[in-house]
């Protein structure tokens, strides 16, 4: 069997002896164009790069995602425009990994079948559904599996040690670890070393598996936590998009050195 | 898709939480899945514990007021003609609306699981200022979630809250309105499961939430059914429980006691808020084939687009100003148990109008969709036809609204 493209992206972060570091942007903020724009580009720093799927009624996202996600919707972003958002970008950057990430809905209302295969065609290497826990998601990740997607699981501080055996065990190349109890853009009131505590019971279970930690990484926490496998960024790089549009400053350099100076900070 | 004999309806659901294999559910975001299952838990314990029943009937009785009464309302069903009219003034209740069942269950609960924090979502208000009621009544520290437009449209309720000691969170994002104070109520949540309960104001989000609220408020059906046989011996061979749905809170807390009888015996019928007249946008996602989506963790109809994105809604009543809608009433539509149907805002308005012209009642405008079913159909039916209408709220919130539609 072949490796995945987003296994392929860790061992080449091993290979330099820092984390991956995963960017997360929103389809069509500001507009469909620019954020094909702005993905190309910070995709010179990022590893993996994970494109949300904007849904105006986000349960777990806080402010600044949220502000990214409506000014998408508002500006018209579709479903079909983040699949072509995608095929786009893999024509220049094949060899870049490319996660989507949304609610349920979007894909229920979708059809889940054709989501998937639209994933296929797009050239989509993961998936991640914030709403669709283990084990109720366990039939679609079979789905994306047979179709050589990856279907991210999610692990939080709350997650039981029981639970936690099973969602490794039935996970793909990468699994994500949410640092702390909150929505994505919030302070990290955890201490790295805690967070890394959780982290390293994970990677106990299954040192295979690529765990990537997000929700309160920035420029300034990035460093504590670079003996992960893989560090995710979003609401930071929302918010920069956010206050550059309010400076009118050029939100496609501006986002790009934020994702420079974050790539600095763990190489 | 079948209901089950003698089992409450709450209970008739799968595994993985969903009524008739596809309602329900819990979508929910990973670091909720432990406190929800912690309180499911909890749950199933407490409602099997002698002492927490003892205890859940002695504050019913003693601090919310129950049983609340059943009248006939003789002039108003002189005036239509046709079915006899009769309400239950559920709007007795401490805190005048049946809000107050679930807030003080979930008071209780958040008591039994050692925590101090309680949040909650509000529409109307009533749901948060009975939650800050029962906060205080039981010393828990009470914060609510509302939309921005809520708190504006519903001043009364919030002054409640205030009062209570309650802080209100208001809501800025999206509509400003219910749907957007139970994302915000969520998230809270999602950052501050460890010391805080959450409690969700209808029979909607993840399936806990809504066997908690179906839980609590079954209370007005038990009385009603004993009311029913003090009143006539027997149960009426001819009844119409119309009730407004908006969660669908007091609806099933008004039918559960009566879903296994025979439709012909007591019909089920369910109104939705249709909106004004003259807007494409509503609140009745059963009444206006809505599709099957998930919103709030819970797979529901839902007035949605074709991306899935949840549309804005719109109703005169706060408490039904909301895209989708109890899963066990989708499982009541599917099954055809329950028949559902939408008032617009004048027609709320105008049964506001005849209910209080003709009666000593003063029903918010959330049943006032209800009264103006009951008045639509009365007249074509018999004498012998009961139409009992759930009054589960006053109208004191909506005096300002009233001022401005009505001049009074």
């Amino acid at each position: 069997m072949s490796i995945s493209l987003i296994n392929q992206s860790f061992n080449k972060a091993k290979e330099e002896n820092r984390p991956a570091l995963l960017t997360y942007t929103v389809a069509g903020d500001y507009t469909k164009k620019k954020s094909l724009e702005i993905l190309k580009s910070i995709s010179k720093y990022a590893d993996i790069c994970e494109l949300g799927f904007p849904h105006n009624t986000p349960i777990a996202d806080g402010g600044q995602i949220q502000t990214s996600a409506y000014r998408a919707i508002k500006n018209g972003i579709k479903i079909n425009d983040v699949f072509s958002i995608v095929s786009k970008f893999k024509k220049i950057k094949k060899d870049k990994p490319i996660i989507l990430m949304g609610y349920y809905n979007m894909i229920y209302q979708y059809n889940d079948e054709k989501f998937i295969s639209k994933c296929k065609k797009s050239n989509v290497d993961g998936l991640i559904i914030v709403d669709l826990p283990y084990p109720e998601n366990k039939n679609f990740a079979f789905k994306c599996k047979k179709k050589g997607i990856n279907f991210i699981q999610l692990i939080s501080p709350t997650t039981s040690k029981k639970r936690l055996k099973k969602i490794v065990k039935d996970s793909h190349d990468m699994i994500y670890y949410i640092s702390m109890l909150s929505t994505t853009g919030g302070k990290l009131k955890v201490s790295p070393k805690n967070i890394l505590k959780k982290y390293l019971e994970i990677k106990k279970l299954n040192k295979f598996k690529n765990v990537v930690i997000g929700f309160g990484i920035t420029e300034k926490t990035i460093n504590s936590l670079n003996k992960a496998d893989g560090l995710v960024v979003g609401s930071r790089i929302c918010s920069e998009i956010s206050k550059s549009l309010k400076n009118r400053q050029n939100v496609v350099t501006n986002v790009t050195n934020v994702v420079k100076r974050l790539k600095n900070k763990i190489i | 898709m079948k209901l089950k004999k003698n089992i409450p309806l709450i209970d008739q659901h799968d595994k993985y939480g969903f009524w008739g294999g596809k309602f329900g559910g819990s979508f929910i975001p990973e670091t909720l899945k432990k406190p929800v299952e912690d309180l499911t838990i909890q749950f199933e314990k407490l409602r099997k514990d002698k002492k927490f029943i003892e205890k859940r009937d002695f504050y019913f009785k003693n601090y919310i007021g129950a049983p609340t009464s059943f009248i006939k309302l003789e002039n108003l069903s002189n005036h239509l003609g046709g079915a006899q009219i009769w309400a239950k003034i559920v709007s007795e209740a401490n805190g005048g609306a049946h809000k107050i069942y679930n807030a003080t269950v979930h008071a209780l609960i958040c008591k039994a699981m050692g925590k101090k924090f309680i949040v909650g979502d509000t529409g109307a208000g009533y749901a948060g200022k009975m939650l800050s009621m029962a906060a205080k009544k039981f010393g828990l520290k009470c914060k609510i979630f509302m939309g921005a437009k809520d708190i504006q449209r519903q001043k009364p309720n919030c002054d409640a809250m205030r009062k209570n000691g309650a802080e209100i969170v208001p809501v800025y994002s999206g509509s400003q309105t219910l749907v957007d104070a139970v994302s915000e109520c969520m998230r809270y949540w999602v950052s501050n499961c460890d010391n805080t309960h959450m409690c969700v104001g209808s029979t909607v989000g993840p399936n806990i939430f809504v066997k908690i609220c179906g839980w609590s408020t079954s209370q007005i059906s038990r009385e009603l059914k004993i009311q029913l046989i003090e009143k006539f011996n027997t149960i009426p061979k001819k009844i119409k429980l119309v009730n407004c749905v908006g969660g669908g809170s007091s609806a099933y807390g008004f039918w559960s006691e009566f879903i296994d009888f025979e439709k012909k015996q007591i019909e089920l019928i369910g109104v939705e808020a249709g909106g004004p007249k003259k807007s494409k946008l509503h609140a009745a996602p059963l009444s206006k084939g809505a599709k099957l989506g998930i919103l709030h963790g819970a797979a529901a109809y839902c007035c949605q687009n074709n991306e899935g994105q949840i549309n804005e809604t719109e109703s005169i009543s706060a408490g039904l100003d909301y895209p989708s809608v109890s899963p066990i009433h989708c499982f009541l539509k599917d099954t055809k148990r329950a028949r559902y149907t939408y008032a617009t805002d004048e027609d709320a308005l105008n049964a506001y109008k005849m209910v209080t012209n003709f009666e000593n009642l003063n029903p918010s405008l959330e049943p006032c969709h209800a009264f103006a079913e009951a008045i639509k159909i009365a007249p074509e039916l018999s004498k012998e036809t009961l139409i009992i209408v759930n009054s589960c709220g006053d109208a004191q919130k909506d005096r300002d609204i009233l001022k401005k539609r009505l001049r009074r």
